[in-house]
């Protein structure tokens, strides 16, 4: 029994909300295990590691170099400390940095050629890969537009891209949507001239590792001017014991382009931690608009705190074209500790970025979360929506800094941080950074639920809704919008989060 | 942990110009434990979180930057008080400027004859609630205060004070450094009201102890010195017991570093505390309020109100933090931190945290930063105000919500027109 069923409600949290974080922190569904045959590098990390994951990958010399360059330099780095989560100190040496299913030693020519075990995986997962691609039959799936939606989907296994859907329509469409180590191989000048453009190699002590050793990932490119014909998604498993999972997605969108991308994850329960430590990269050029949403269930370890991924992610994009747009949404359920940031660098005038997130924390998980957001350019706009919630002794920290350079004139930006305790064993917190360089920005931090947009309010109001009908409304109705584009898999996990109300919440 | 090396080097140059006051045993084991302390922790240097918006460096340096001595040519503040006038001179003690220390309901002592006593009420006071405050966060500055301080105050006030204590510090040499320790005891019930004004040196590093028993108040108000080129260093810890009050106000208006820390822990059930500030600079001013308030006991409230005009370059911080500790129900807890930027070379930095480990609480924080809102100006040109007043009229309005936390009129009123003076003078 999870410890949030004998735990005491406080008068005024919606039921609603308790029984939507019962269910989520409840039976781990994603917890078993593929039987498969694995092929391991040996354990542990050294420059021969490094070489080998490249030469797995049939890399080109100049990115063995790079990532020679990048674990040299990690070597040099140490763990950072400062967010609130508390964790036993890492083995690095202790972990599998790369693991293949065996039957993908020769790399599968379409989808017919994988492995029926790894496409069961998948469909078990309410993936399916093949054939069934269009949504039918899904849990779910009768709110969807009669003839189905398409989605496209990467999916990576422990260290590999088992395959990816629909690459000939989108190939049509002039959209590129591959494994990152495919790219590498046949999109050689795109990989070059963006890869760690956003994500710099020596950023941070887990990007720097990630540069080092990613084995895959998903790589996008939208050609100028093309809305992408269909949701891109990636699906990573985490299989193997011991495994660290290091993957690196890469997303541009040129001039005047759309895309939007999904990415899940899960992973058996086992008495073990594992690592995870991606990095995504994301380019808007002008015009462009990114929305990139993320279901993160990883599997949180059990109510003592045995187990579970630890989740260190370095997530940031870079509208560096005039008027382009990025939107992260992310749905937090998963994972022992979080440390992870999408963050948006706003260098084109007049260019957008938004971060709705909604952080479960259960048991004994640790979540510190949260984004940037550095205006650079002019007219540039900003809006954070996050939710915390904690329940039973976890702990969720909200991080984030939003920052007006000089020159980033009539910048706006507008943060609500609310934050739920289901208990009293659990903790909330709030560390956000202001910078304002300049007057004509407006920055305002609220966490007061009545502070929402006034003109929205009233236009609520003036309707017949009551004064926190019409919150609730103008809150969720930013995730609603960006939770409704998700695929069915994800609806119903994502419509019981939408569920939380936001009553009894604290700053 | 070794201290990294700069911070070593920043450490011993400080210390190597200072030696131990002698003094009475408890003085001397009070300032042997806090020169463990700043050896310990080392003093701050730009490179730590807590220092992130502020470079501490001119509060660190073994010798004090020069400040000329500036004679704002006004009646000094506070002048139409019925007080009782305690007067420091660039950080000494000046008998005969200051009143007589005797009054009815407080014992006034000074910390330099206090000192050579072998036993003190202070005893238990001084440098203890420092010592409290180095946890989670550290404060060697206020560590360094207690181990060298050799001047200050010591007030126990056991019923209600019949008129408020005024400390004056005037600022004499433009190369003083001065360095002032009170402690004040409020005992069960009693009433006390503090205020203190003046720029008091060229570089001033100030502690204020303040432990406040069962159903005692105490009011704190304070105008920070025009003397534009000071620095100052000023912590205020204090303690709370069960239904007790503890209200503070700085009003700010000039100077080139100001770093004001204030560290509450509210003990006792039913305790308040508020602490508010207004700050108005420009030029190479720059102002920091750092705020820890700690939560630790039923249905205790706690409101902090910060507000900053800022023109010319001028820069404020503000770094808030509200942490509610597991048991503390009901609390309530509220934040505020709002500049106003004039002009676009000004800046804000801002973070306001909170750290909450009990359902049953209500906290908010909110932080604001903009310019002045064209539309009210053009609201209140429209109705025949001139462009000048109407933006006087919207900074006061700004900043109404920190004075409000004054509760006395006169003073109040006092440091209303201070502020209208302020605005005068940047006209034209």
């Amino acid at each position: 029994m999870s410890v949030l069923d004998t735990t005491e409600v406080k008068e005024g949290v919606d039921q609603e909300t308790v029984d939507a974080v019962r269910e989520v922190g409840g039976k781990y569904k994603y917890g078993w295990e593929t039987e498969i045959e694995m092929d391991y590098a040996p354990k542990g990390v050294n420059p021969d590691i490094v070489r080998l994951i490249s030469e797995k990958n049939e890399e080109p010399e100049w990115m063995t170099e790079w990532r020679l360059q990048a674990f040299a330099r990690w070597e040099k780095m140490t763990e950072p400390e400062w967010a609130m989560v508390d964790y036993p100190k890492i083995d690095y040496q202790d972990v599998y940095y790369y693991a293949s299913p065996k039957s993908m030693a020769e790399k599968p020519k379409s989808l017919d050629d994988v492995d029926p075990k790894l496409l069961e995986t998948y469909k078990k997962l309410g993936i399916p890969l093949k054939e069934q691609m269009i949504l039918a039959g899904v849990e779910g799936a009768e709110d969807a537009p009669a003839e189905g939606r398409k989605v496209a989907v990467d999916a990576v296994f422990d260290s590999v891209s088992v395959g990816t859907t629909f690459q000939a329509e989108l190939k049509k469409a002039g959209v590129i949507f591959c494994s990152i180590s495919e790219a590498i191989r046949e999109h050689p000048e795109l990989v070059k001239k963006y890869l760690g453009s956003v994500v710099p190699v020596t950023d941070n002590y887990f990007a720097t590792l990630n540069s080092a050793v990613f084995s895959d990932g998903s790589f996008v490119y939208v050609p100028p001017g093309v809305r992408c014909p269909m949701e891109l998604s990636t699906y990573f498993r985490i299989n193997a014991e011991n495994t660290g999972q290091f993957e690196r997605t890469l997303i541009i969108a040129d001039k005047g382009s759309y895309v939007s991308y999904l990415e899940g994850c899960t992973a058996p329960m086992r008495d073990t931690n594992q690592l995870h430590a991606a990095v995504v990269e994301l380019v808007a050029l002008e015009d462009a608009e990114i929305k990139y949403s993320t279901v993160q269930n990883w599997y949180p370890g059990d109510e003592n705190g045995v187990g579970g991924i630890y989740n260190f992610v370095t997530k940031r994009a870079d509208c560096r074209g005039d008027r382009s747009k990025v939107m992260w949404t992310q749905v937090e359920t998963g994972s022992a500790v979080t440390w992870k940031y999408p963050s948006c660098i706003l260098r084109g005038n007049e260019s957008q970025g938004e971060f709705y997130s909604i952080a479960i924390a259960n048991n004994m998980q640790q979540a510190d979360t949260g984004t940037k957001m550095v205006h650079l350019g002019k007219n540039t706009k900003s809006r954070i929506v996050s939710k915390g919630i904690s329940a039973g002794k976890a702990q969720n920290t909200y991080r984030g800094l939003v920052s007006m350079h000089p020159k980033a004139q009539n910048g706006r930006n507008y943060t609500q941080c609310d934050s739920l305790l289901i208990g009293d064993k659990c903790g909330a917190h709030t560390v956000p950074y202001i910078e304002v360089k300049n007057n004509s920005s407006r920055v305002e931090h609220e966490a007061t639920t009545s502070k929402v947009d006034d003109d929205q309010l009233f236009y609520c109001r003036q309707r017949g809704m009551d004064e926190e009908e019409a919150v609730a409304l103008v809150v969720n109705g930013f995730c609603k919008d960006v939770l409704q584009a998700l695929p069915m898999e994800f609806a119903m996990e994502a419509q019981q989060l939408v569920a939380i109300s936001l009553e009894g919440s604290v700053g | 942990m070794a201290l990294p090396q700069a911070k070593q080097t920043i450490t011993q140059e400080r210390l190597a110009g200072l030696s131990l006051p002698q003094g009475g045993k408890w003085a001397s084991a009070a300032r042997t434990d806090a020169l463990a302390r700043v050896q310990a922790a080392g003093l701050p240097s730009a490179r730590d979180e807590y220092w992130k918006f502020t470079n501490p460096i001119s509060l660190t340096s073994a010798e004090p930057d020069l400040a000329a001595v500036f004679d704002p040519q006004e009646t000094p503040i506070f002048g139409d008080l019925d007080r009782l006038k305690i007067v420091f001179v660039d950080g000494v003690f000046d008998a005969e400027a200051s009143d007589d220390l005797s009054l009815d309901g407080v014992e006034i002592t000074r910390l330099s004859e206090a000192a050579q006593a072998d036993i003190h009420w202070a005893k238990d006071l001084y440098g203890a609630l420092e010592s409290n405050g180095q946890v989670p966060v550290q404060r060697p500055l206020a560590a360094l205060n207690t181990a060298f301080a050799t001047d200050g105050v010591l007030i126990r006030a056991t019923g209600k004070v019949s008129k408020p204590i005024s400390l004056i510090y005037l600022h004499n040499s433009e190369s003083s450094d001065a360095i002032l320790h009170h402690c004040v005891k409020v005992e069960k019930g009693a009433d006390v009201t503090v205020i203190e004004s003046g720029p008091a040196a060229a570089r001033f590093n100030k502690v204020m102890e303040v432990d406040i028993a069962d159903g005692a108040a105490f009011h704190h108000v304070r105008a920070q010195g025009r003397d534009h080129e000071r620095r100052a260093v000023t912590h205020t810890f204090a303690r709370l017991g069960e239904e007790s009050t503890f209200k503070s106000f700085t009003l700010t208006a000039n100077g080139v570093m100001t770093r004001n820390e204030c560290v509450i822990e509210l003990t006792g059930d039913n305790a308040i505390a508020h602490v508010a500030g207004a700050a108005v600079g420009d030029g190479d001013f720059h102002h920091d309020d750092t705020v820890f308030i700690t939560h630790d006991a039923l249905n205790c409230e706690s409101r902090q109100v910060f507000k900053k005009v800022l023109r010319n370059g001028a820069t404020g911080v503000f770094q808030g933090k509200i942490l509610v500790k597991e048991g503390a129900q009901k609390t309530d807890g509220y934040q505020i931190s709002q500049s106003l930027l004039l002009d676009g070379d000004s800046q804000f930095l801002a973070k306001p945290e909170l750290e909450i480990y009990a359902d049953d609480v209500a906290c908010s924080h909110g932080s604001t930063s903009g310019a002045i809102d064209e539309e009210a100006l053009f609201y209140l040109q429209s109705r025949g105000v001139s462009k000048d007043d109407a933006q006087d009229l919207l900074v006061l309005a700004f900043l109404a919500e920190a004075l409000e936390e004054i509760e006395d009129e006169t003073i109040a009123d006092d440091l209303l027109g201070r502020l209208q003076n302020w605005l005068a003078r940047r006209r034209g």
